[in-house]
């Protein structure tokens, strides 16, 4: 590892490991930094070591990213793995902590490919044992070919809800209850989306399909969900819920017992590096999110920063990959690599097919909208897990004048501890824009800063 | 809480959980072995003490932070288990590390 790099890459998932790889070809002097064993990222996690015919249970989808990891592997970028990013300044210099020592790189241009995380869902009891993240439910399955063993339940929104209620009928695990809190957008929001979303009819195939392998599976699905709450005493003993389903529109309420409960709402972008590069965001009222500012190259508002795939705004692996290209087109162009027409050229096709893959998303991004429940909770839920700051703690503070997430921060600890806001940053934001009237943009989120990981001094001293 | 798909062809190590003795495959993280064996918690929180184990299992909560080889506020998510591993519960705030 040198302490320079023409080009730093960072977040091994499909949109950087599309990007080291053809900045490599390009005869760049490229690094891809990730904080993973492997390379794949999250979606295409462990996929180096499925054997051909393998694992199967987790879907054709899966598997595409395969020849993605080997093109990347082969293309003489240098990859460092199991390195957690610490440390990132607006002069791009890059504190990088791996196995217990911390180095400093620098690089003339910076693509950040950090990602997605799921996006928080506050509910009564989800700081519980037993109760994780449908991605948490994944992780376990492609990394570590673990299923629970006891009684499952899925509750939230989402495709990839249903995704891996699928992948566990793949592998012949019963699913209790699939919980389903999406509000009803109505058919005239979605119907014209949809018109749009046709050129990517195989997603729609794809949803297709296992939403009748579910119907199939005689899995219990309960819809029109409100109120859900994980309860327990050391752990989580039942799921309780409102079910809008049923004689005559009636509201029953229904317990369920589950010793695993998988949470999701979709997926937001991972911020942090955005963030601490000082990008500008903006807010995306259909996506309900936080997006990085960038254009078409993916050329954020700060020069020498790019950015590719779900980080700056949720489109997906197949987008994200397509992005990852345009991005090294286009830092290889102002490293006069290339010349304007070379990149123009050589983005044709790739716009293209990137049009098809983003043609979707307004679908699924009106299809699935998050419920406001869980988005602005009852005062006595939970938001921040690490100082553990409930929804009326900061209702609180908003009504005492406190006008954006970072005084809140200050007069509650809320999003102050290790995971410095990633699990409630979203959550403050929308409770003081509902508490006090004002609109995202003007409560703003929380502003980052280094250490991102915890780093000892020791480890510092390291260096 | 937690099984393998198919437990037979993997490779396994050996490895302590609060003491206790345990085997499980090698090259998954610490946060997969404590589920896989059952543990219902990994740490009590600082504030309240209040039970947690993993739940975003990718280093974005750090709700399964524990104590690895004597070394406490390991993100166990992100780290690979290793033969003759110690894993402890942590108990609250972890305590400064003495000089070494």
């Amino acid at each position: 590892m040198k302490d320079h790099y023409q080009l730093l890459v960072i977040g091994a998932g499909p949109a950087g490991l599309a990007a080291a790889a053809d900045a490599a070809r390009l005869g760049l002097d490229v690094a891809l930094v990730d904080e993973q064993n492997t390379p794949g990222g999250q979606i295409y996690r462990n996929v180096g070591s499925a054997r051909e015919g393998g694992r199967t249970y987790l879907g054709k989808d899966y598997l595409r990213g395969k020849p993605l990891v080997e093109e990347f592997l082969q293309s003489g970028a240098t990859y460092i793995n199991n390195a957690s990013v610490w440390y990132l300044d607006e002069r791009l210099e890059t504190g990088l902590l791996i196995d217990g020592t911390s180095h400093f790189v620098t690089t003339e241009r910076l693509i950040l490919a950090t990602g997605a995380q799921e996006r928080p869902m506050p509910l009564p009891g989800w700081q519980l044992p037993g109760v994780m993240t449908a991605g948490a439910g994944q992780i376990l399955l492609k990394s570590a070919a673990m299923i629970p063993s006891g009684r499952v339940v899925l509750a939230g929104s989402g495709p990839l809800l249903l995704l891996i209620a699928w992948q566990y009928l793949q592998v012949g695990i019963k699913i209790d209850a699939i919980i389903d809190t999406t509000p009803r957008p109505g058919f005239s929001k979605v119907l014209p989306c949809l018109a749009r979303a046709l050129p990517a009819f195989d997603y729609l195939l794809k949803g297709l399909s296992f939403i009748l392998t579910i119907k199939k599976a005689g899995i219990p699905v309960y819809k029109a969900v409100t109120d859900l709450r994980a309860e327990g005493h050391e752990s989580l003993e039942s799921v309780s819920f409102t079910s809008g389903l049923g004689d005559g529109n009636k509201r029953t309420e229904i317990n369920i017992e589950a010793e695993t409960l998988l949470l999701h709402q979709g997926v937001i972008p991972n911020l942090r590096l955005p963030l601490a590069a000082g990008c500008e965001l903006e807010w995306d009222p259909l996506q309900q999110s936080w997006k990085t500012v960038k254009d078409i190259w993916g050329q954020s508002s700060v020069d020498q920063v790019l950015v590719a795939g779900d980080c700056a705004s949720i489109v997906g692996a197949r987008a994200g990959e397509l992005q990852g290209r345009l991005c090294t087109l286009e830092a290889a162009h102002q490293l006069n690599k290339i010349d304007l027409q070379q990149r123009d050229r050589a983005a044709t096709r790739i716009k293209r097919s990137l049009q098809r893959h983003l043609s979707i998303r307004p679908f699924l991004d009106t299809l699935y909208p998050p419920a406001k429940a869980y988005q602005v909770p009852d005062d006595a839920t939970l938001v921040c897990r690490c100082e553990e700051v409930n929804a009326g703690q900061i209702r609180e503070a908003a009504r005492m004048g406190c006008v954006g997430p970072n005084q809140v921060k200050a007069f509650t600890r809320c999003g102050m501890g290790p995971c410095q806001g990633c699990l409630c940053g979203s959550t403050v934001s929308a409770l003081i824009a509902d508490e006090t009237g004002a609109s995202m943009e003007q409560v703003g989120y929380f502003r980052v800063r280094p250490p991102f990981k915890p780093i000892t001094l020791g480890e510092l001293a390291n260096t | 809480m937690f099984r393998l798909v198919d437990d037979t062809s993997v490779e396994m190590l050996k490895l302590s959980i609060e003491g206790g003795e345990y085997e499980v495959p090698v090259g998954i993280s610490v946060a997969a072995a404590v589920l896989l064996c059952g543990f219902n918690k990994v740490r009590n929180t600082p504030v309240t003490g209040s039970p947690r184990l993993p739940y975003c299992m990718m280093g974005i909560c750090f709700d399964c932070l524990v104590t690895i080889d004597g070394i406490p506020n390991q993100q166990a998510c992100q780290l690979e288990v290793h033969e003759n591993m110690a894993i402890e519960i942590q108990q609250g705030a972890a305590e400064l590390l003495p000089e070494r």
